[in-house]
């Protein structure tokens, strides 16, 4: 079973290296600009596992992740948040919405890999 | 080895030869894109008296160039024989100004022999050889000379 | 392309988006625009930028970007308040930023001294108690690249000497939570690798979607595992808390790997969970390890009102093939429930989900409408349009030789076809349209630059930026804009001394704008400078020998002296308008585009410059025209009027020239097909049509034809593609008979014919009014 990773990113170069790195472990990828958008795309997608970035216009990573907890639809979906922060309250505000995990950029394939492993099903 | 002889001398090629004036020349297939009967050119100005002009070629601007003229021949008068022949010269297209088309050659470079040293340097410099076949004696057109060098744009 | 090539392309597309971003929050803050959504975006794309550099190694644009975001966040959350000097600083500093993605880029070198000297800046803005920073670079950890991140990637970003990663290293677990049980490790040997790991979950390591089962599993990897449930907190049915956590975990793990290892795995649930992690055998041998062997508990579960023991069986955890979710049962089993994690395997490690190796990617729908193309699917789409408007011309001409009238149904049709093919031409157009923005993007920096050295203080005011036009007219918008704004700040503005004794504004403003009038693009760059000094001009011009001392000119002819080829205002070269390129350079690229270009100038109020260009360099409008049997093309942009000349106005000057009055003014007259070759002698001009033209330095010509056929919008087609550059000739175009027509070069026609010697008397340049 292919199992299909969200990513919230409002940035190209974010996503696409995702992308690269997740398409070639084998997932499924769907894409969102922000975390707006990124409720859209949950809906028709319904992913295993999302990672978002924090900082993004519209609706921010905080929001995303806590908007994503309280719908019971949803609640169960593991959450990984990318993370730059040399600042720790950055993550667990972060985690305090409601995020599973984190990553820290910069990230190879194998880390974001291994990231989900521990937080998929 | 085999293959040596190979590489060596039956690589085979095909060739168009035609009629300029009285003389045979050719072009290997490969640079031919098509053969065109004749239709009237637009008249470039400043232009070497080679360039018959340019045509239509669906949509894109094509230069006819006379070849008996570029040859240091006497302009070919155009007649329901005429025709272009239309190469690929480097990354331009030209559509040149035969007499008449003749056959196709197969040839191996084997066959070709050196440009004599009598010939005037201009017609040295667009030949690339000589063919001789069945008592013919074709001459083979080097098309990345033909056209002149793109000037550098005038300020 | 390799794929990380690939995005490394898209990685600096996006680096130009958010540079562009980021001035223009900057430029919005320096207006006082300083809420919340434009400092966050500012703060964004300063955070992209850095995010993605970290991504591809290239160190020197992260830890300057980092500095500079460091500072941005400051100011985001009101801790450095957003001061007009401030913002100043943040805009050197996004230049700054530029130059290092340009030189990531390979485009450029940066500047370490200023790059040091900015980034030191950055630093006492932040904190401005701080000592002043050391300009030197702070000695940084070497950056790996996107292959080889270390287990602490946060420490590759930062400058060794800041302060505030200290406490990031990626993991931060809390002290109290880890026992090392002294006596354990003393026994270590006897016991080998065994540890015991005992794990109480808290409510908070569900609701953020954590699972224990999958921690097991995690734990698994690093060796065989025994896991026992200690069910003895949960209550009763009635009291039960679906979301909350009452089990116990205790887990044997026998393993190679050390105590972090162990503690990794519980990374994402510090602080969710209760974790003890001991060396060797937690329970009593003797008790609990029977209790392990002892083999499956009782099945008979039951609702236990009192705390029992249900210690589950030992489970010899494999690798699976289906993981399970287990522990959702678990959090809401009512019943000490243990079950789910034994029977059913949990998978040790699950490869990866590598076995279904789809690389699909699905683009979401929703939100989102743009669609990618290779730019030369377009540019072969445009021109295939074009050969539809070609075939329908030639269509509707052949139509009109038999002479069916207007009213006909297939006259009809055809002209609906007409309009059809143009409504098509101008759609496929407007794919290639885009916002002169990216243009305009650039030239903030450029004005700040310009005035700096030249001592002026400039302030750029834009307006018009969505304005579409074709890609490739805006490629080339570029140079003249650039041109104009450096000639308004340079020589248009005053410095600050002079403009303040003229009552003025230290601060000049110069205006950039663009907009659509009637079919064209107008761009006009304007400043409220001093003003064309027009004695200056006039008597530079006559030094120069441009123009004749006697020549009365209006004001505005005077004006436009400074497009004539050789005149530069500038007493000596300056840096920045100098290098011997003047205003001239930009009419001639100007009109190369089929652009026309003026300037009106009020003295000490300032100039304006107007440059209209068509929208598309695809199309063009123009006069056809017969010259000793050829048809030509003469670009409509160029013609000033067309007339048929009188004897009287002919007059002939020299031995072979002749001049042609028009009002007040003598233009001479040139034979297009003489100057082109097409005859050895011309008819008299009487006989033929005279078009008034404009050349490139303001100077008119009337060109002589045999025949005038209309005006018509017709396909540029390249000469140079096949061929190569025809003195006079600036493109080809396929008329409606099929044949291809020459357009011509007005430019090159006119000096052309004053190269011919020999030539009469020059007629003065700026003669005609």
């Amino acid at each position: 079973m292919t199992r299909t990773v969200l990513t919230v990113d409002d940035s190209r170069t974010m996503r696409d290296m995702l992308r690269m790195a997740l398409a070639g472990a084998g997932f499924n990828v769907v894409e969102a600009v922000d975390g707006e958008h990124g409720l859209e795309v949950l809906s028709a997608h319904r992913p295993d596992v999302i990672i978002t970035d924090i900082n993004m216009p519209k609706l921010d990573g905080f929001g995303f992740i806590e908007a994503v907890r309280v719908d019971d639809d949803y609640r169960a979906i593991p959450i990984l948040v990318l993370t730059t922060e040399s600042d720790p309250a950055k993550k667990d505000r972060a985690r305090r919405a409601g995020a599973t995990g984190w990553i820290v950029k910069p990230f190879n394939p194998e880390k974001l890999v291994d990231a989900i492993r521990r937080v998929a099903a | 080895m085999s293959e040596e002889i190979i590489t060596t001398g039956a690589e085979r090629r095909e060739l168009i030869s035609f009629r300029v004036g009285e003389q045979e020349y050719c072009v290997d297939i490969m640079a031919v894109r098509e053969i065109r009967g004749w239709s009237p050119a637009t008249t470039l100005p400043q232009s070497p008296g080679y360039m018959r002009g340019v045509i239509n070629l669906r949509g894109a601007v094509l230069p006819i160039m006379d070849l008996a003229c570029r040859l240091g021949m006497p302009v070919i008068e155009p007649t329901v024989r005429s025709v272009f022949i239309v190469v690929k010269a480097g990354d331009r297209m030209i559509g040149m100004l035969v007499d008449a088309v003749s056959d196709i050659l197969s040839i191996t470079d084997d066959l070709v022999q050196p440009t004599p040293d009598l010939a005037c340097d201009a017609v040295r410099s667009f030949i690339r050889g000589i063919i001789s076949i069945d008592g013919r004696m074709i001459s083979e057109i080097s098309l990345d000379r033909l056209l002149p060098e793109r000037e550098a744009l005038a300020a | 392309m390799d794929e990380l090539e690939a995005i490394k392309v898209t990685f600096f597309q996006e680096c130009e988006e958010l540079l562009a971003d980021l001035e223009g929050g900057l430029l919005a803050m320096q207006d006082g625009n300083d809420d919340g959504d434009t400092v966050n975006a500012v703060f964004r794309a300063v955070h992209s930028i850095k995010g993605g550099a970290g991504a591809f190694g290239l160190e020197p644009l992260v830890r300057f970007a980092h500095v500079f975001e460091t500072l941005l966040d400051a100011v985001r959350s009101n801790e450095v308040p957003s001061t007009p000097d401030l913002v100043a600083t943040l805009l050197r500093a996004s230049d700054v930023l530029a130059d290092h993605v340009s030189s990531a880029r390979g485009l450029g070198v940066v500047d370490e001294a200023v790059s040091a000297a900015m980034a030191a800046e950055l630093k006492a803005c932040t904190d401005p108690n701080a000592a002043p920073a050391p300009v030197a670079a702070a000695p940084v950890v070497e950056a790996p690249a996107f292959e080889a991140v270390s287990a602490a990637p946060a420490e590759v970003l930062i400058g060794a000497d800041d302060a505030l990663d200290d406490d990031d290293l990626g993991f931060d677990f809390q002290p109290m939570t880890i026992t090392i049980d002294e006596q354990a490790a003393d026994v270590a040997a006897a016991v080998g690798n065994v540890w015991t790991v005992s794990i109480r979950p808290k409510s908070d390591l569900y609701r953020k979607a954590n699972e224990t089962a999958l921690l097991l599993r995690e734990l698994a990897r690093l060796g065989p595992i025994e896991a026992a449930l200690d069910a003895s907190a949960i209550p009763p049915l009635d009291q039960l808390d679906a979301e909350a956590a009452y089990a116990t975990w205790t887990v044997r793990l026998e393993t190679e790997e050390d105590e972090n290892a162990i503690r990794e795995v519980f990374e994402f649930v510090d602080g969710d969970c209760d974790l003890e992690i001991t060396r060797g055998e937690a329970l009593s041998p003797d008790a609990a390890l029977a209790a392990l062997l002892a083999g499956p508990a009782p099945a008979a579960v039951e609702a236990a009102p009192e705390p029992v023991v249900v210690t589950e069986a030992p489970v010899e955890i494999k690798a699976a093939p289906e993981p399970v979710a287990a522990a959702p049962v678990v959090e809401a089993a009512p019943a000490p429930v243990a079950a789910p994690v034994a029977p059913a395997p949990v998978a040790a490690a699950p490869a990866a989900p590598a076995a279904a190796k789809t690389q699909q990617i699905d683009v979401p729908g929703p939100g989102q409408s743009v669609i990618r193309v290779d730019p030369e699917r377009i540019d072969r789409l445009i021109d295939l349009v074009g050969e539809l408007v070609i075939n329908q011309a030639m269509l509707a001409q052949r139509v009109g030789e038999y002479g069916i009238a207007p009213s006909s149904n297939l006259a009809m049709g055809l002209d609906e076809l007409e309009q059809l093919t143009r409504e098509i031409q101008d759609s496929v157009m407007a794919i290639r349209a885009q916002p002169v923005k990216s243009v305009f993007q650039r030239m903030p920096r450029l004005v700040r630059e310009v005035a700096s050295m030249t001592g002026k203080q400039a302030r750029l005011v834009m307006d018009g930026e969505n304005t579409e036009v074709d890609k490739t007219v805006i490629e080339r918008l570029s140079d003249p804009i650039t041109h104009m704004l450096r000639n308004a700040i340079d020589h248009g503005l005053e410095s600050p001394e002079e403009r303040k004794a003229a009552g003025k504004n230290p601060e000049g403003v110069v205006k950039l704008a663009a907009l659509h009038r009637s079919g064209r693009i107008v761009i006009e760059v304007s400043d409220d400078g001093k003003g064309i000094n027009r004695e200056r001009v006039h008597s530079i011009a006559i030094k120069k020998g441009l123009i004749s001392p006697e020549l009365q000119l209006t004001d505005e002819e005077i004006d436009n002296l400074i497009f004539l080829p050789g005149f530069s205002t500038a007493d000596k070269i300056s840096d920045v308008s100098g290098r011997g390129v003047g205003m001239d350079v930009v009419k001639r690229s100007v009109q190369a585009l089929g652009g026309r270009i003026s300037i009106t100038s009020r003295p000490g109020q300032g100039s304006t410059f107007t440059l209209s260009l068509p929208l598309t360099l695809a199309v063009l409008d123009g006069m056809v025209v017969d010259v000793a049997g050829e048809t030509l093309v003469v670009p409509l942009a160029a013609i000033v009027e067309s007339l048929r000349p009188k004897p009287e106005e002919v007059r002939p000057l020299g031995p072979v020239g002749s001049v042609l009055a028009v009002r007040d003014s003598f233009v001479p007259l040139i034979d297009v097909g003489l100057t082109l070759g097409y005859r050895e002698a011309s008819p008299p001009p009487t006989e033929g049509v005279v078009l008034l033209v404009e050349g490139e330095d303001g100077s008119r010509a009337a060109l002589v034809a045999d025949a005038i056929h209309g005006q018509r919008q017709v396909v540029i087609k390249s000469l140079e593609q096949n061929y190569q550059q025809v003195d006079g000739v600036a493109a080809a175009t396929i008329l409606g008979d099929g044949r291809v027509a020459l357009i011509l070069d007005v430019d090159a026609v006119i000096s052309l014919r004053r190269r011919e010697p020999p030539r009469p008397v020059e007629p003065t340049l700026i003669a005609a009014e």
